[in-house]
């Protein structure tokens, strides 16, 4: 066949060539399909690893529940330690699928389609993991219902002027928003899904998750207007989450966190961390299931983009932080910012520097933003710089409180760690549990792609 | 004992293979006077419901009335809470601050949004139901991979089966069938 693929006016090669509507559908519901002794030793590979890692977990959640948090590092005046750290890295993360599949959608950004799916997921598992720490914080996570406003016998009501209630309201909301989201898109899908499986129980199941779906025009209807009012609310529900996780900090009058930068400086934060979890699984993905023509290289390029550029925004807040030092004259503040380059834990400051602002210059290569080793591998290095940078904002203002009498050293113990590393196991866990049982990307959305681009060649 | 069921003819179901057909049909089926009608297809087609003779849905009207409740009601909530029924003074402020009462009352009206958003829709489209007669259907599953179906209903004032029928394959479908309810 000497069918050239067509170029986008601009140049570029199109998100999807050479599909069609039966084969992009069968494509992707493969990877579900796929009997179990077909699997890639990846996917074996993967669970293995989340299943392990998540024991970890479970371990340090009995020893909590059965020891209280005294098992953690928190001390006077460091009262807010890996909790708070791991809850806002995991949250930042999961950011980048709600503007993936909500902001890009309201932006008509159709390359979004192939990666939405799969960041959603990992917006909700992401949420997960975040929620866990809030839940175990309260070392009795049996009476985490205390935190609503509900009737009780004392008569009273949450504390509404704290910012620690607003995250109560944000995140949950967050989480809800997230699902009915996330399963709104997979509804047809999972038609699809009762389509193209042969066993009888998996199609008993598909069809009881998509609730009967016929594809009837007037479903579609609502349907479509349903997504775009969902991602409607969605997209300032994102930028309010992270501003109300930043307002924990900003509103406080502790030194460094007193900062009116802090809601836009966190939002682009969790998009820079959200972006390169995203890469980290979406590159090994791409490789193992053979999907470099739904997951192109043009994607990874957008991607790393997005990303460079949030970093950037990134990068100001740092430089903000140090102004304001200066500039608030206040001598609790500079000695905060001098505390951070050259204090004891200086060096976590200097290798947030090098994961969050030096590293990813590297991206504005196009060779680098192409090249799926180069992109993992700083993906990794933001990751860690994100939790460094949480860790350089809680840890540092709190061990040097205003009273020298109170100044006091911070670590983890093993049993912060234990709990950090073991969401990473649930998170790997969920992840492969996923790519086993759904279609990890959108296959209505790509065959409204394939759709688009037929039409586009009838119409030269 | 099961009584055996009486059962009906639900409609007349014809298979097309490509978008603008369907569309074609959708129209020409209008104009012809047919209008207990259903189309499926595996991707939404813009315009179908415009061609099928439909009006835009209510949903965004719920909408704003799940936001507009989410809204007032999560702003009561807390006035109801902090100013009425306990009182508490935090440094001095007024019983009613209520810039801090903004970003509760913010989220509760995303939350009323977003589910009238989905259960609104997923209601309105009678969801979920389990069985539908258009699954009799031969080769329905292709419904949600590749191909296109539009089903004239019994139910229509002017439907017969053989007229119907004869008028759907003026268009070259794949196939034309007559379902029936059960």
């Amino acid at each position: 066949m000497s069918h050239e693929v067509k170029r986008d006016p601009d140049g570029q090669l199109p998100f999807i060539s050479g599909h069609s509507l039966s084969s992009v559908s069968e494509k992707i519901s493969d990877v579900t399909t796929m009997p179990i002794k077909k699997m890639p030793k990846f996917w074996y590979g993967g669970m293995f690893l989340g299943l392990t890692v998540v024991q970890l977990l479970f371990f340090a959640i009995f020893v909590l529940v059965t020891r209280g948090t005294g098992i953690w590092g928190l001390n006077n005046p460091v009262g807010w330690g890996f909790a708070i750290i791991n809850f806002v890295w995991w949250i930042g993360i999961g950011h980048a699928g709600t503007l993936i599949s909500a902001i890009l959608f309201l932006f008509q950004q159709d390359w979004r389609m192939s990666i939405a799916r799969f960041a959603e997921a990992m917006t909700l598992f992401a949420v997960v993991c975040a929620g866990l720490f809030p839940l175990l914080h309260v070392g009795r996570p049996w009476l985490v219902y205390w935190l609503f406003p509900y009737p009780n016998t004392l008569g009273m009501w949450p504390q509404f002027r704290s910012p620690l209630l607003w995250d109560v309201f944000a995140v949950s909301t967050y989480a809800t928003v997230s699902i009915m989201f996330w399963f709104t898109g997979l509804v047809p899908d999972l038609a699809t899904m009762r389509a193209k499986t042969d066993l009888v129980w998996a199609k008993k199941i598909y069809h009881g998750m998509s609730l009967g779906w016929t594809g009837a025009a007037r479903h579609w209807h609502r349907y479509e207007i349903a997504y775009l009012l969902l991602a409607g609310l969605a997209t300032p529900l994102v930028l309010s989450v992270h501003s109300i996780v930043s307002l924990d900090f900003a509103v406080s009058n502790e030194p460094g966190w007193h900062t009116t930068i802090f809601p836009p400086y966190f939002v682009a934060g969790a998009i820079f961390a959200g972006f390169a979890m995203v890469l980290t699984f979406m590159i090994p993905v791409r490789a193992i299931y053979g999907m470099k023509d739904l997951l192109t290289e043009r994607h990874m390029n957008n991607m790393c983009k997005v990303m460079l550029f949030s970093g950037l925004i990134v990068a100001y807040g740092y430089a903000m932080e140090i102004f304001f030092g200066w500039y608030s004259g206040s001598p609790f503040e500079r000695f905060m910012v001098l505390n951070r380059a050259d204090g004891p834990y200086a060096p976590s400051y200097w290798a947030l520097i090098l994961c969050n602002v030096m590293v990813p210059q590297l991206l504005w290569s196009y060779k680098i933003r192409t090249n799926p080793l180069m992109v993992f591998i700083i993906c990794q290095f933001i990751s860690v710089g994100m939790w460094l940078e949480r860790f350089v904002i809680v840890i540092i203002s709190l061990h040097r409180d205003y009273l020298d009498s109170s100044w006091a050293m911070y670590a983890g113990t093993r049993w912060d760690w234990a709990m950090y590393i073991g969401t990473m196991g649930l998170f790997l866990t969920l992840v492969f549990i996923f790519i086993r049982t759904l279609p990890i990307v959108a296959i209505f959305e790509m065959r409204e792609l394939v759709h688009k681009e037929e039409h586009k060649e009838d119409s030269h | 004992m099961f009584k055996p069921k009486n059962i009906q003819t639900y409609g007349v179901v014809a298979e097309f293979s490509s978008s603008d057909t369907i569309l074609e049909v959708a129209t020409k089926a209008h104009e012809a006077g047919y209008r207990v009608m259903e189309a499926y297809s595996p991707v939404p087609v813009h315009g179908l419901d415009e061609a099928l003779g439909r009006k835009r849905s209510i949903l965004p009207w719920l909408v704003f009335g799940g936001g507009t409740f989410g809204c007032l009601g999560g702003l009561f909530m807390q006035y109801w809470m902090a100013v009425i029924n306990y009182p508490w003074n935090v440094g001095g402020r007024p019983t009613f601050s209520w810039p801090a009462f903004i970003p509760v009352t913010f989220e509760l009206t995303i939350l009323c949004s977003a589910l009238t958003t989905v259960i609104g829709m997923f209601a309105l489209n009678g969801l979920p139901r389990p069985h539908h007669p258009i699954f009799n259907t031969p080769n329905f599953d292709r419904s949600t991979l590749d191909h296109y179906f539009i089903c004239i209903e019994a139910k229509d004032p002017k439907f017969n089966e053989q007229d119907v029928t004869a008028f759907l394959n003026e268009f070259k479908p794949e196939a034309v069938n007559t379902i029936t309810d059960a």
